[in-house]
């Protein structure tokens, strides 16, 4: 994902000329380099200085920059949270925070690094654009389509090396809208981010069971698409909500919010991180089953 | 000293000065509580930047941000003065309906940034600062700041950082009026002083003068020796024009009452008119 977000600018900055890319002490993808070469002078590193990224990254903006700033999620959002809302959200400048390793992505780091709770944190903010793609594909998407906001966006980010598994869905990304990756009947597994490998992992493998699993990319948590995904309560018999965030603020509050608005007698079923800072390591997949998270789970909401 | 200022340029900013302040204490009798003690301590400093350190406010090139923001009347009365924000609009501050409020809000007639909160001015000024150099504007970005802002630790990161940047085009004042909401610094917090060599210790160049002096704020502004960002510190007086408004921290966040106005409008008399 961050390749992809990397070539995703490069291939940006031969559109816009007003891209200014800015980082706190982090090394960009080496795919960024394209960029660089080009673009030396809109690169600006402000060291282990998250309020300042923000708050210079504001200032530019106000000049008429593109802004990127960028660094791992926790420190993009949570450090300068102050700045995010008041520089950005409250004076609606377009700045782009780009938050590498969301979610548990950095399993052997600790609770430091994880960010559990950032969708909702972010999601209450006026005027923020919050976005999770699912896969590299959904990330240079969400980058050439981050120029048409007037505003702040955050864009969480997986790591290094997440496969692709959008290159043969039905709809196309668009920002704001759920996107239909998978058709199916009657079972509809609905999540972001890249955890929605364990949805693809399923359908392609013998759990099938014959039975057509649909797969939606909910990838804009704000703001939510509300018909899209009343559209999907209505249409399937089971929804399964799989997300790498706790339930408060997060994509499943939006589902059980809008089955109640919309009285739906769907069979939900939530799959979400715990309300629990949890003190394990390991793999990714580890943190995730400390948080009650396995492929078995997920099987045993989809079909059982 | 080379181009020093004039003392009609001088006797000028004074009777600026007095007006700026009945102003506000008239803006003040329509509001039950302003930040009216927290205003006069910087109204030099804002005047001496719109009306000698800034190249044409009027045409926006240059930039000033208020930094402090809870000093918004100082800037509001300032800009009235040079009709960039009406009469009526400085008249219905914190009004129903009135735009412009307690705070500087980004979008009013003057105003880049919406500040407030203390610690955001400086940081969103380096990303000015440097979008003007990268667009080669040759323009200048100017702050006000207050002491006490500076012990937000944002602040610390973008002093550091600005001088390494080589943000020359940037200009701090800061209205060191060495009081904050519970008191005195000195007293409260002794180990925050010396404020400018701890500016100067972080690349920038440094000048102390008494802020209430127009003709020091200028002169410093004017012969600086240049090559890094510039702190102009300003010793000031909260509450400064009114004498029991001086020093005085109820000051800080209260309307006089309609005797007390009497009293501070007879202090704040212009020399002409008092003998008269």
């Amino acid at each position: 994902m961050r390749d992809a977000f990397a070539l995703a600018l490069n291939q940006a900055s031969k559109d816009h000329d007003n891209i200014f890319f800015v980082v706190a002490d982090i090394s960009p993808a080496s795919s960024l380099q394209g960029f660089l070469a080009d673009n030396p002078d809109r690169f600006l590193d402000v060291g282990v200085s998250e309020q300042s990224l923000v708050g210079i990254s504001a200032g530019l903006a106000m000049k008429g920059f593109r802004v990127f700033a960028y660094t791992i999620a926790n420190f993009v959002i949570y450090r300068p949270f102050e700045q995010v809302r008041v520089d950005l959200c409250y004076q609606q400048l377009p700045v782009v925070l780009v938050g590498v390793g969301g979610g548990v992505s950095y399993p052997a780091l600790g609770g430091t690094h994880h960010t559990i709770e950032d969708i909702a944190i972010m999601s209450a903010l006026p005027n923020m654009t919050v976005v999770s793609p699912c896969d590299p594909a959904e990330v240079m998407a969400a980058v050439v389509q981050s120029f048409k906001l007037e505003g702040p966006m955050y864009l969480r980010l997986g790591k290094a090396g997440e496969p692709n598994f959008t290159a043969d869905a039905p709809e196309n990304f668009e920002l704001g809208k759920i996107r239909k990756l998978r058709n199916g009947h009657g079972i509809a597994i609905v999540g972001y981010g890249p955890i929605m490998k364990m949805a693809f992992d399923l359908v392609s493998s013998e759990t099938l069971r014959g039975k057509e699993v649909a797969i939606f990319s909910a990838h804009t948590l704000k703001p939510f698409d509300d018909e899209g995904m009343a559209q999907i309560l209505s249409t399937f018999s089971r929804v399964v909500l799989l997300e790498e965030h706790v339930y408060s603020g997060g994509l499943s509050s939006h589902a059980v919010r809008l089955a109640w608005e919309t009285g739906v007698k769907t069979d939900l079923r939530l799959v979400h991180l715990r309300d629990e800072f949890i003190h394990v390591y390991g793999s990714k997949e580890d943190i995730l089953a400390a948080h009650g998270i396995t492929p078995e789970r997920l099987i045993q909401e989809v079909f059982e | 000293m080379a181009n020093q200022i004039s003392m009609d340029e001088l006797l000028a900013s004074q009777q600026r000065g007095r007006g700026y302040r009945r102003r506000i204490l008239e803006v003040s009798q329509r509001l039950s509580a302003l930040h009216v003690a927290p205003a006069f301590s910087c109204l030099e400093l804002v005047d001496s930047i719109y009306h000698f350190c800034m190249e044409d406010p009027r045409a926006g090139k240059d930039v000033f941000i208020l930094s402090k923001g809870h000093g918004a009347m100082a800037q509001y009365v300032v800009l009235e003065s040079l009709g960039l924000m009406s009469s009526a609009q400085v008249l219905s501050v914190c009004q129903p309906g009135s735009s412009i409020g307690g705070h500087p809000d980004r979008g009013n007639p003057g105003v880049v940034a919406s500040t407030g909160s203390l610690g955001h001015g400086l940081p969103i000024a380096l990303g000015l600062a440097k979008g003007s150099n990268e667009l080669k504007e040759n323009s200048q970005v100017f702050l006000v700041m207050s002491d006490g802002e500076f012990m937000e630790g944002s602040v610390w990161e973008s002093l550091m950082l600005a001088p390494s940047l080589g943000l020359n085009n940037l200009v701090i004042f800061v209205d060191h009026n060495k009081s904050i909401s519970r008191g005195k610094i000195p007293v409260m917090h002794p180990n925050f002083l010396p404020l400018s060599e701890k500016i100067q210790a972080f690349g920038w160049e440094t000048i102390d003068v008494d802020g209430h002096d127009t003709s020091a704020i200028v002169n410093a502004f004017r012969n600086r020796c240049g090559g890094k960002p510039l702190a102009i510190v300003g010793h000031t007086v909260k509450g400064r024009g009114v004498s029991y408004m001086e020093n005085n921290p109820i000051w800080a966040y209260r309307s006089p009452n309609p005797e007390e106005y009497a009293i501070a409008i007879a202090e704040l008399r212009d020399p002409e008119e008092a003998n008269a």
